[in-house]
């Protein structure tokens, strides 16, 4: 516990107070409401409630006990020693957003060299302090276009290999946005067609246009056709990256979005079931007014020194309530920070020997799957780093066999493309070595043949 | 005192974490896909730890003082949340691993939805939403959802008292509702004759923060919610302030339908320079259907020999995701070490204390600040930050001028009803000491605004940057570092 107060400190602050007991300052709350009975375990001292926490957890297998060959949106990367060295500075994790930018300097010139970065690595002009994950990022793309033309156009085009939870966000933020429809990922649409596949959508009433780089099953598509498209008729583009691909791929500024999003869980940040992670958010110049989230502004304090500020508030919540740009107050601070430390920390050079690992490996896993009977890859498109794999099983069966071999085997596609039955998603990283492609080799062969 | 950007620390050809070279046959990647240039800075490891490390030392922090931030419950982060939420059990699951293999984390979320239902007396709760102000928009969602389910398609107003925070009425904007803002009576309680004015059959819901961002407790609560249900209303409780609350009273008892917690401000979870935060959703029985998923749930009941096993299910009539995966676990595990440390008895201690210094913070500046609304306030309160006899002097000064005393300001200027607000909100961590040392130091302020405001104008004299000028950064953008080849 973690209340200072000793007896006599509290009876005197009491007496100043001028009240008897602690009780007497709860009399505003009604009589029969007050101070119910709440049925809790009894308190744990620190070292009873971290065994229990270490009790819980070791009822986990990890990607640490286990190959690793899941991702399907989240990744198993190495995360430098540093990054949680910088994480763990009490002055950054139990700070609060810098609204007094006098004495948050910090946090705010790593919200800055994160923005920049970010920027950089999209190929965009700008980039907001981050939002909640990818799919929250997809979601506040979605609004940013049906604002950005005031609700005139009411058509949003997503493509089905756009990642299934990303598609079911945006579906979720734009329930009350009655009249905007969503086309292009009905449960007819062919979940391998090409991006081309989308152009008979596009036209003057598409606000938004949504592709996935490298796209859920892992296939890098050229879509400069799509984008020209788009564009022709006035409509935005939005591409949700990887950013570990990024490395080693074109950016999507040079194709033409005009906003992109990304999972930034694979730069530095553990994969933690999920969260919290972080939501990249860059788009092009003119349309920063109509960002949603914080953004940091360079300036000058009183004495000309370089100075960092929150800037653009008055698209915020906070000044506009009801008529902001979007109701999030925070960012993902932390996670933001984290990512930030990790591309300085790999840097340059770093982020493309992870990229060409991930790249390598998984090509080497690809190649050797396909040589096994039974096994065909689903797709003859380039890929990054992860594939979808044909199997002579259901996904389910496969995965349970793998795992009596300490392998956690790829993600089950039928789970939300009900046609992609007996479909494996496949993801290898710089994390997996050959020996744990080969095994997995070795034990889906052995399945093929049961 | 400026550190360098992270570019102008880059130095060319210059390496940091290095990786092993590919130990499989190699693929090339096809020309028309590579990235030519990749504008990434290159240093070694210690040129970007010490380079962050100094950044660091340019915040305040929990952990370096006293952080009195209205509505925002900056109280002590336990560090032994962190060492849990690192757990390699924990730390290294990935959220689609199959749920026979991630037993311990379905467990923890179970037993943590379990925990939040009984401390704030809903019937479910969902952990998904990923921060207070999602979890507000999720509310909204629900209450919207719930309307339309019973064919009910004509409603489409919220109602927010002027007290509230700017996310109520954003949350329910983006919602697609109208908003109506509610007017607070003089004591600081929602005025019920404008409540009731304001209610008819195309009302949504309400959405009240209680205690308030005033700190009051609302002393016609059963009032409130009943006019707001003889409508058809929902009452939605924004939990911002439920810190004040612990074992107090359960909203979920009182008459409310749905609450967000923010597990960053009651639950000691860290706030991490703004986030990641937590927002889970309570909501009582009849809107269980709605919440977003999926959610932890017993798939086989347990017996003598086994545990239970648990899965996820999606409620019947979700609104659907507010976020991929299952919210942000890292902080549900922070959150679940804070509860099973303090058990009832220590929560609702929680509550007494971050009452008791409120108020014994607010009787030592009663007299020296005007308290607006002046009873018994809860977790925190609001004082004016402007005095007749120093006309010059505003909320800002005293809150910039607090920096050279090493306090963090106070939230200044919210509520919007109060003029040159000061919202003070002490948590129960702090001491007396501390306490006391602030209420000297807000004194002390008060005395230097008649003899010398111009030392409160030019404040703070000891930061690491004196006031910045908000309106260049707003006119002329520079939202990313420029290149040393831009320069």
């Amino acid at each position: 516990m973690f209340i200072p107060h000793t007896d006599a400190e509290r009876e005197e602050m009491l007496r100043t107070i001028g009240v008897k007991s602690l009780e007497d300052l709860f009399q505003d709350v009604p009589a029969s409401l007050r101070f119910p009975k709440i049925d809790l375990p009894p308190a744990l001292s620190e070292m009873e409630a971290i065994a229990d926490l270490e009790d819980l957890s070791q009822g986990n297998e990890t990607t640490r006990s286990l190959a690793c060959f899941l991702g399907a949106g989240a990744y198993n990367h190495y995360i430098p020693a540093a990054v949680d060295t910088i994480l763990r500075r009490g002055e950054f994790y139990t700070a609060y957003t810098p609204y007094q930018p006098e004495i948050s300097q910090g946090t705010l010139q790593a919200i800055f060299e994160y923005q920049s970065l970010m920027a950089k690595l999209t190929g965009m002009d700008v980039c907001n302090a981050s939002h909640y994950d990818g799919a929250t990022a997809a979601a506040e793309a979605v609004v940013m276009a049906y604002h950005n033309f005031h609700g005139r156009r009411l058509k949003v085009i997503l493509s089905p290999a756009v990642h299934p939870q990303f598609r079911a966000v945006i579906r979720t933020y734009t329930q009350g946005y009655e009249n905007l429809t969503i086309l292009g990922d009905s449960a007819g649409a062919d979940p391998y067609q090409s991006p081309d596949a989308l152009l008979p959508f596009i036209d003057d009433q598409t606000a938004i246009v949504f592709v996935q780089y490298p796209d859920f099953f892992g296939r890098i598509f050229d879509y400069s056709k799509l984008v020209e498209a788009a564009h022709g008729v006035g409509a935005m583009v939005a591409v949700v990256a990887n950013p570990t691909a990024l490395g080693l791929l074109k950016p999507p500024g040079e194709f033409g979005a005009d906003v992109v999003v990304a999972e930034g869980q694979p730069l530095g940040i553990p994969l933690s079931f999920g969260g919290p992670y972080l939501g990249i958010f860059a788009t092009r110049k003119e349309y920063v007014h109509r960002i949603s989230g914080r953004l940091v502004g360079e300036t000058v304090d009183t004495q000309g020194r370089r100075a960092y500020v929150l800037t653009l508030t008055a698209r915020e919540q906070h000044i506009r309530r009801e008529r902001a740009t979007s109701n999030i107050c925070t960012n993902q601070g932390l996670m933001a920070l984290a990512s930030t430390v990790y591309l300085s920390v790999v840097g340059k050079h770093g982020l493309r020997q992870v990229a060409n690992l991930c790249y390598q490996n998984a090509h080497y896993a690809a190649r050797r799957i396909a040589e096994i009977p039974g096994y065909t890859l689903c797709s003859d498109a380039p890929f990054f780093h992860e594939f979808a794999v044909c199997c002579p099983k259901p996904v389910e069966d496969i995965n349970t066999h793998l795992l009596d071999h300490g392998i956690l085997g790829g993600y089950d596609l039928s789970r939300d493309y009900p046609s992609l039955k007996n479909q494996m998603l496949i993801a290898v990283t710089e994390m997996n070595t050959r020996e744990e492609i080969d095994a997995l080799c070795e034990v889906l062969e052995e399945v093929s043949r049961e | 005192m400026n550190e360098p950007t992270i570019y102008e620390l880059s130095s060319h050809g210059r390496r940091g974490v290095r990786f092993p070279e590919p130990e499989v046959p190699l693929s090339p990647l096809p020309e028309q896909f590579v990235r030519e240039d990749l504008p990434l800075p290159e240093l070694s490891e210690q040129d970007v730890v010490r380079h962050y490390t100094h950044l660091s030392q340019m915040n305040y922090s929990v952990d370096g003082g006293f952080y009195p931030l209205g509505s925002c419950t900056m109280k002590y982060n336990p560090k032994v949340n962190e060492e849990a939420a690192r757990l390699p059990g924990f730390a290294f699951t990935h959220p689609l691993q199959p749920i026979e293999t991630v037993q311990g984390n379905l467990a923890l979320m179970y037993q943590l939805q379990e925990w939040l239902k009984e401390i704030s007396g809903f019937d479910a709760i969902s952990l998904q939403p990923a921060a207070g102000a999602q979890g507000e928009f999720t509310g909204v969602l629900i209450m919207r959802a719930y309307h339309r389910s019973r064919g009910d398609l004509k409603r489409n107003k919220i109602l927010i008292p002027d007290s509230a925070h700017g996310t109520n009425p954003a949350s329910s904007a983006m919602s697609g509702m109208q908003v109506i803002s509610v007017p607070s009576d003089k004591r600081g309680n929602v005025d019920l004759e404008a409540l009731q004015a304001a209610c008819d059959d195309t009302l949504v819901g309400l959405m009240l923060t209680n205690p308030n961002t005033l700190g009051l407790f609302d002393e016609h609560l059963v009032e409130v919610i009943e006019i707001v249900h003889k409508a058809g209303g929902l009452v939605y409780g924004d939990g911002a302030n439920l810190n004040a609350l612990l074992g107090v009273t359960q909203p979920g008892k009182n008459g409310f339908d749905v609450m967000h917690f923010n597990l960053h401000k009651t639950f000691s979870t860290p706030h991490g320079g703004g986030g990641p935060g937590s927002g889970p959703v309570g909501v009582t029985a009849h809107l269980a259907d709605f919440l977003p998923g999926p959610i932890v749930d017993i798939i086989e009941e347990g017996d003598s020999e086994m545990p239970p096993l648990y899965g996820f299910v999606m409620p019947a009539k979700t609104i659907g995701r507010v976020k991929a995966f299952h919210g942000h676990f890292g902080m549900h595990i922070r959150a679940f070490t804070y509860i099973a440390m303090h058990g009832a008895e220590g929560l609702r201690s929680v509550a007494e204390h971050a009452v008791l210094n409120a108020n014994y913070l607010l009787a030592r500046l009663r007299g020296t600040y005007t308290v607006p609304y002046d009873r018994i306030c809860k977790h925190e309160f609001v004082v004016e930050g402007r005095w007749e006899d120093a006309p010059d002097v505003r909320a800002l000064d005293i809150a910039k001028r607090l920096m050279d005393y090493n306090f963090h300001p106070p939230t200044n200027y919210f509520p919007l009803i109060v003029h040159e607000a000061l919202m003070i909100e002490p948590t129960e961590t702090e001491n007396k000491q501390t306490i006391d040392a602030f209420a000297d130091a807000m004194i002390k302020i008060a005395e230097e605004a008649r003899r010398d405001p111009q030392l409160l104008k030019e404040a703070p004299h000891s930061a690491p940057v004196g006031r910045v000028d908000e309106v260049r950064a707003a006119r002329d953008l520079v939202l990313c570092c420029r290149l040393p080849e831009e320069a």
